[in-house]
C-alpha cells in the first residue's frame, strides 16, 4: 500500500487535494473559503495533468537546430510531454479568470450586505 | 471553408458598440450557421484547421449535420431574443450596456464555439468562456441573483473541472484529444479502467452543465431571479448546449454502444432523466413565481432530452435532438412573454396573470402556443419529440419511459393551463391580488408598479419576437418531418 502511494504520490496528493477542495466547497459556510476550495479544486487537476506529462529522466522537448540540422536526439522517451503543459497554461487562466469574476462578486455582495456568511446571508435576502 | 462561420465568432467578441454591433453579430453568425447547414447538406462534413495545424496536432473545428443544425438553433433564438430583450436590456444594465452586450456575445460564441469544435480540451475552453458570461449576465440581476450567480458559479466550474479531469483520463489513456482520433482509438481497444473513469468524469462534469437532477440546484435560483434580458436568453439555449456536448460524447467520442454496455452512463441518464421529469414538473406545479415555474419546468424538459440519450438508439437520439430544438423555441416563448408581461405590468406571480388574455392578445397567444408546443399537442413541436422518445421507449422495450413521457405532458399541462385559465377564463382584476409573500426582495416595488401599469399590449420589439418564436414552434411542428428525415436521422448515422 505504501508502495503504491509513493510510486506514485503526485496522483494520490491530487486526489487528496480534489476532496480537500470539494469538502471546502460543500462543508464550509464562508462565500471566500467556498472560493478557496474551488482554488484547490483546479489546482488539484492541473497537478493531475502535468504529474501525467512527467517521465523519469526526461528532458524539455527543444529540439536544437544549427545549419538544417538537429544537434539534439529525436526519440519521445527522451523528453516530457509538452502538450499537457500547453493545455495546464490554458486551464490556469480559465481558472484565473474565474477567481477574478468570483472574486468581483464577492466584492459586490459585501458591500451589499456586509457579511459573506452563506446561511447568514441567505436570511438578509430574504 | 468554414471561415464564414469563424469570422463572425471572431469579430463578434468586439465590445462596447451596443446592441446594433450585437444583433448584427448574432444574425450573422446565425445566417452563416445556416449557410453552412445548408452546404453540410449538399457537400457533407465541413473541417476547419486553427491556424493551420493539421489535427491530431492542431485544433479541428468540424462541422456535421448536427452541430451545424444546434449552431442554427442557437444562433437563430438567440438573434429573437436579443432583438425582443433590447427595452429589459436598455432598463436593467444602464449605463453598462455595452459590456452587457460584450458578455452576450461573448455567451454566444462560447455556445457556437462548443458545437463546432472537433478538439476535446478546446469544448472545455469555450465551456467555460459560456460559462463565465453567463454567471456575469446572472450576477446583473443584484439582490439573490448575486447569491444565485455565485453559486452557480461554484457549481459550473466544479462542472467545468470534473469535465476536465474526465479529458485528462482519456488524453493519457489514448494520446490524443481530436474527437474523431479518440473514437477511432478507443474503438481498438477501450478496455482500460482510466477510460472508463474518464468517462464517468466527463459524464458528471456535463451533467451538471445541462443541470440534470441531482446537480440541478443552480438552476431554479439562477433562472429567477436573473435580470429578464438574461434569463430569456439563457434559459432557451445554455443547458441545450451542454445536452449537445452529452450527445457528442456519445456519437463521436466513444465507440457505439461503449457508453451504454462497458460504463452504464446510459442506464445512469435515463433513470436520472425518468426522475427529472417527474421532479420538475411536480415541483414547477408548486411554484408561484412564474419565472421559477418556467426554470423547473425547463429541468423537466431537460431530462427528457437526457431520456433520449439515455435510451442510445438513433430514434431516442432523434427525440432528443428535435427537442434540443423544440425546447429551445419554446423555453423562448415562454420567457419573451413572461418577460413582456413584466415589463408592461411589472407581474411575476403566476396568480395575478387574471384577465391578461385580454389585456395583452398577443403576447399571451404566442404563450398559449409556447405552451400548447410544451403539452404536446399535435401541430406543434413538442408532440413530435415526444412522440418520438416514446417510440424509441417501446422499441426497446422501456415501457417506464412511456409511462413516464406520457404522465409528464399531463403534468405539464396541469401547471401551464394553470396560467392560461387565470389569463383568460377568469375576469380582469383591477389590482393584483396582494395575498401572497413575495420571495423576492424588489417584489414590492414590481407590485407597485403593476397597479400603476395601464391594461396594454407589450411594445412592437417585444411583442413581434415573442410572436414569431410561437408561430414557429407550429411551423416546426409540421416541419417536423423534414427535419427528422434530411438532417438528423443521417447525422446520426
Amino acid at each position: 500500500m505504501i508502495d503504491e502511494i509513493a510510486a506514485r504520490f503526485p496522483y494520490w496528493a491530487s486526489g487528496v487535494l480534489i476532496a480537500v477542495g470539494l469538502y471546502g466547497m460543500i462543508g464550509k459556510r464562508s462565500l471566500v473559503k467556498k472560493l478557496i476550495g474551488m482554488n484547490i479544486f483546479q489546482s488539484a487537476i492541473i497537478l493531475f495533468f502535468i504529474a501525467g506529462s512527467m517521465r523519469d529522466g526526461a528532458t524539455l522537448p527543444i529540439l536544437l537546430i544549427e545549419d538544417g540540422h538537429i544537434l539534439t536526439p529525436v526519440d519521445p522517451e527522451l523528453y516530457v510531454n509538452p502538450l499537457p503543459h500547453v493545455l495546464m497554461l490554458t486551464a490556469i487562466v480559465v481558472s484565473v479568470a474565474i477567481t477574478g469574476v468570483a472574486l468581483a462578486f464577492l466584492i459586490r455582495i459585501y458591500r451589499e450586505y456586509q457579511d459573506l456568511d452563506e446561511e447568514s446571508l441567505l436570511k438578509k435576502v430574504r | 471553408m468554414l471561415a464564414a462561420l469563424i469570422v463572425p465568432v471572431v469579430a463578434r467578441l468586439r465590445y462596447e458598440l451596443g446592441f446594433i454591433l450585437a444583433l448584427a453579430g448574432v444574425g450573422l453568425s446565425a445566417a452563416a450557421s445556416i449557410w453552412s447547414l445548408v452546404y453540410v447538406l449538399d457537400n457533407g462534413t465541413m473541417h476547419y484547421n486553427l491556424g493551420g495545424w493539421a489535427p491530431p496536432v492542431g485544433i479541428e473545428y468540424v462541422v456535421d449535420l448536427i452541430s451545424a443544425f444546434v449552431a442554427v438553433i442557437v444562433t437563430s433564438v438567440a438573434t429573437l431574443v436579443i432583438i425582443g430583450t433590447r427595452r429589459w436590456a436598455d432598463r436593467e444594465a444602464g449605463d453598462r450596456l455595452g459590456s452587457f452586450y460584450g458578455l452576450v456575445m461573448l455567451l454566444i460564441t462560447g455556445l457556437v464555439g462548443m458545437v463546432v469544435t472537433g478538439d476535446l480540451f478546446n469544448l472545455f475552453v469555450f465551456l467555460e468562456i459560456s460559462s463565465l458570461a453567463a454567471y456575469a449576465l446572472v450576477f446583473l440581476g443584484g439582490g439573490r441573483a448575486m447569491l444565485a450567480g455565485f453559486r452557480y458559479l461554484i457549481l459550473g466550474s466544479v462542472g467545468g473541472s470534473f469535465y476536465m479531469l474526465g479529458v485528462g483520463f482519456l488524453y493519457f489513456s489514448t494520446g490524443t484529444l481530436n474527437m474523431g482520433e479518440m473514437k477511432d482509438i478507443l474503438t481498438d481497444d477501450a478496455t482500460a479502467r482510466s477510460v472508463q473513469a474518464g468517462a464517468a468524469f466527463i459524464f458528471a462534469g456535463l451533467g451538471l452543465k445541462m443541470a440534470l437532477v441531482p446537480m440541478h440546484l443552480w438552476l431554479p435560483d439562477a433562472y429567477t431571479f436573473a435580470p429578464s434580458s438574461v434569463n430569456t436568453l439563457i434559459a432557451p439555449i445554455m443547458t441545450k448546449v451542454g445536452a449537445y456536448a452529452m450527445i457528442r460524447m456519445f456519437l463521436s467520442v466513444f465507440p457505439d454502444g461503449y457508453l451504454k454496455d462497458v460504463v452504464p452512463i446510459g442506464d445512469a441518464l435515463l433513470v436520472l432523466g425518468l426522475i427529472g421529469i417527474i421532479f420538475g414538473s411536480v415541483a414547477a406545479m408548486s411554484q408561484k413565481d412564474i419565472r421559477r415555474m418556467l426554470a423547473y419546468s425547463s429541468i423537466s424538459q431537460l431530462a427528457l432530452i437526457a431520456v433520449g440519450v439515455g435510451l442510445g438508439t438513433p430514434l431516442g437520439l432523434v427525440a432528443a435532438l428535435l427537442h434540443i430544438m423544440n425546447h429551445a423555441v419554446m423555453k423562448a416563448t415562454l420567457f419573451m412573454a413572461a418577460a413582456s408581461v413584466r415589463f408592461t405590468s411589472g407581474i411575476t406571480q403566476v396568480a395575478d396573470f387574471t384577465g391578461l388574455g385580454r389585456r395583452m392578445p398577443f403576447t399571451m397567444g404566442a404563450f398559449t402556443l409556447g405552451a400548447l408546443a410544451m403539452v404536446g399537442i399535435p401541430p406543434a413541436t413538442g408532440f413530435f419529440s415526444k412522440w418520438y422518445a416514446v417510440q424509441a421507449g417501446i422499441e426497446s422495450s422501456q415501457w417506464i419511459v412511456v409511462a413516464v413521457v406520457l404522465v409528464s405532458s399531463l403534468l405539464t399541462a396541469v401547471y401551464l393551463f394553470r396560467i392560461l385559465e387565470s389569463a383568460y377564463l377568469h375576469p380582469l382584476q383591477p389590482e393584483p391580488s396582494h395575498g401572497h409573500d413575495v420571495p423576492d426582495g424588489f417584489g414590492e416595488t414590481e407590485q407597485e408598479l403593476a397597479l400603476e401599469a395601464q391594461a396594454r399590449e407589450a411594445p412592437l420589439d417585444m411583442a413581434i419576437p415573442t410572436v414569431v418564436l410561437g408561430l414557429s414552434t407550429v411551423v416546426l411542428g409540421v416541419l417536423n418531418a423534414v427535419i427528422v428525415i434530411n438532417i438528423l436521422e443521417p447525422g446520426i448515422v
